[in-house]
């Protein structure tokens, strides 16, 4: 069997799933590379969970196929697949103790008895828990809850580890504390993890490749910094961080990979990069995220791959490690985020009402591959002056 | 502070006390009133008498009393495990069902308590019968004798104890199921059960709380059947509650049947109390098996 033919460790080929005629999963395909931490990221309703649930054999598909290690599992009962779940509110059996709910698929395997002492015991020790193995689920808090339900998933030895939303019960401390107690049990382990969450900041930071669904569909795959950086669409653009959508015609070509474009609202032209060829006349989407805006109170001398505009400081939000601001710009409001790198008592920054110039460079520009209006939605600031 | 929380339990106590009152009045009295008539003499004229005497509760060793005695706690723990076996697939399905669907079992699983008890009896009555359409279809179908009965033997008071306890043990193994996370299920056969050993191992245990309400909700009332091994039981099936009634109705010895009305008492709630107290005590081991 090839274990990674390029075609990936783990497959979902044209899956769709629907629930009362409602397509939850639509037509989505899928490859998972072996040992890696691949996310499902959208909001909720998108499809991620359902999708996991196909994988966990929980639900069967309408369409497609699931395959694992090369070999069709998609007819397989849950109870047969080489695979366990997180499951979102852990599940852990309220009348067992933590050590017999860590010790029930083994249990059920019917190993021999010293075989399960040994590696729930081992178990309990990789999550630390040792001391508090005879406790009831209900008496222990939510994260190590959530470490239990790790340990009896992890404890059979699957060949993919399924996560859904293992950290969405937690606060905000805890849940950063485990998300890198995650990582560090995927790089102990080495396993492969098929991780849902809606928390792009989650996904960001423990994925290897990421998967952004959107009404059933996968709308991108890619490395978190591909997703963030170059969003094929206006959705993900607009999901994962914040961004500024404009819309334009392409006037001529600016030198090298870049076009110049007119932007409905903007008094000037604007330069921006183009990944592939663009022709006069083509109408593009594009997306720049408000962390690439320079803001000052001076205009900046421009080089050719500038661009600056002009607007007025409608609203701040000072957010400690950075300033939040609307400006008004031409016909549009402006997300522009401001980084606080060091504490300017003797250097004003733009406040309210201030005239400001808005400059970032050709680059910070995305041309997106397709926009849909409904997107704009998404946005924190959505409407156009 | 403390007086606040004087004040706070002197309310708790003055609500309290109208269903306390109506306990000690209606059910302790009572009780201590049977079991004191037990040890008075009767009167030839049926009412009992004045001083004491340990003569009807030595009477209760009448070699007939025993097999009745069993008769009655084993039909009765029939009733409670058959009830139990039917109930928990019913309680299930109603569980799991859409919210339109649980509604319309919800209701049926109630209909037939808009019609009187005893017409339902009846009802039994006329389909064991001998001439009854029951019997006629399965002697016909070959079920069944021509001259067998189906009537007047314990099987006939078994099923009709059945079916009219099985509504009071659907509603409690129901109303625990639907509290039930079904999601234990998913987490079950996500550890390599079979669906049926998943339910087995996490919904069983999740409704325990319901399994025990459903059994003493059906047995304790089974025990006291009077009616319905009167109507379809005949002498094969006589309960203790037929021999009460013949103390009281026909012999017109009241002591005589408080002592029987007590022995099934004490019957009941000396092994409830020690299970209570064993319970209480106990670790759970639990498990899968």
């Amino acid at each position: 069997m090839g274990t990674d033919t390029g075609q990936g460790f783990l497959r979902f080929e044209g899956v769709s799933k629907a629930f009362d005629g409602v397509k939850a999963v639509d037509g989505v395909t899928l490859s998972v590379r072996k040992g890696e931490i691949f996310s499902l990221l959208g909001p909720s309703g998108c499809g991620k969970t359902t999708l996991l649930r196909i994988c966990a054999g929980l639900e069967t598909p309408d369409a497609g196929r699931v395959l694992l290690d090369g070999r069709d599992i998609t007819e397989l009962p849950p109870h047969e697949r080489p695979v366990n779940t997180v499951f979102q509110n852990y599940a852990l059996f309220p009348h067992l103790s933590l050590w017999e709910n860590i010790a029930f698929g083994l249990r059920v395997k019917g190993l021999p008895r010293q075989r399960i002492r040994d590696e729930v015991d081992a178990m309990l020790g990789l999550i630390q828990m040792t001391d508090q193995a005879h406790k009831k689920p209900a008496q222990i808090s939510g994260g190590q809850k959530q470490r239990v339900a790790i340990a009896r998933a992890l404890v059979n030895r699957p060949q993919v580890l399924l996560l859904d939303e293992p950290l969405a019960a937690l606060d905000l401390k805890l849940r950063q504390k485990m998300l890198v107690e995650l990582d560090d049990i995927h790089d102990e382990v080495g396993l492969t993890f098929l991780y849902v969450t809606h928390d792009q900041g989650e996904a960001m930071g423990l994925s290897d490749r990421i998967a952004v669904m959107n009404n059933g569909v996968v709308e991108q795959v890619g490395t978190p910094g591909e997703i963030y950086e170059t969003p094929g669409n206006s959705f993900t653009a607009a999901f994962i961080g914040d961004t500024n959508f404009f819309e334009g015609v392409v006037k001529g070509a600016a030198g090298d990979g870049y076009s110049v474009v007119g932007v409905d609202g903007f008094p000037c032209e604007v330069v921006c990069f183009n990944d592939r060829p663009r022709k006069a006349g083509d109408q593009v989407h594009l997306s720049i995220r408000p962390e690439r805006f320079v803001v000052s109170l001076q205009p900046a001398e421009a080089g050719p791959l500038h661009n600056q505009v002009e607007g007025i400081v409608e609203e701040m939000i000072y957010l400690g490690a950075q300033t939040r601001y609307r400006i008004l710009a031409g016909a549009h409001r402006l997300s522009v985020l401001r980084q606080h790198s060091r504490f300017l008592l003797d250097e004003k920054p733009p406040s309210w009402k201030d005239r400001v110039w808005v400059r970032w460079h050709a680059d910070d520009g995305y041309m997106l591959e397709r926009f849909r209006d409904s997107d704009r939605g998404l946005l924190p600031l959505s409407e156009q002056a | 502070m403390t007086t606040g929380s004087k004040a706070g339990r002197r309310v708790e106590w003055m609500l309290t006390l109208p269903s306390l009152l109506w306990l000690v009045v209606l059910f302790v009295i009572p009780t201590v009133l049977v079991l004191a008539i037990s040890f008075r003499p009767p009167t030839p004229s049926g009412g009992v008498g004045d001083g004491w005497t340990l003569q009807t509760v030595l009477a209760l060793r009448n070699p007939s009393y025993p097999v009745i005695v069993w008769r009655t706690l084993r039909l009765s723990a029939e009733t409670a495990l058959i009830c139990l076996f039917f109930g928990l697939p019913v309680a299930y399905l109603m569980a799991r069902s859409s919210d339109r669907a649980k509604r319309v079992l919800l209701l049926l699983v109630i209909v037939p308590f808009w019609t009187s008890f005893l017409i339902r009896i009846f009802a039994w009555k006329v389909l064991l019968h001998p001439e009854g359409v029951m019997k006629q279809a399965f002697a016909w179908a070959g079920l069944v004798a021509p001259d067998a009965s189906l009537m007047y033997n314990e099987g006939a008071v078994l099923l009709v104890l059945v079916y009219t306890y099985l509504p009071f043990a659907i509603l409690p193994l129901y109303a625990a199921a639907e509290r039930f996370d079904f999601g234990l299920v998913d987490a079950a056969m996500d550890l390599g059960c079979h669906k049926f050993r998943a339910l087995l191992n996490v919904f069983i245990p999740g409704i325990s709380r319901g399994l025990a309400t459903a059994l003493v909700v059906v047995f304790v009332p089974a025990l006291g059947s009077y009616v319905i091994p009167d109507i379809v039981g005949g002498p094969g099936g006589e309960m203790l509650g037929n021999k009460i009634a013949q103390r009281v109705f026909v012999d017109r010895n009241l002591p005589h049947a408080s002592a029987l009305s007590s022995l099934l008492t004490v019957a009941v709630v000396v092994p409830m109390l020690a299970g209570l107290a064993l319970r209480r005590h106990r670790v759970r081991p639990g498990g899968v098996k």
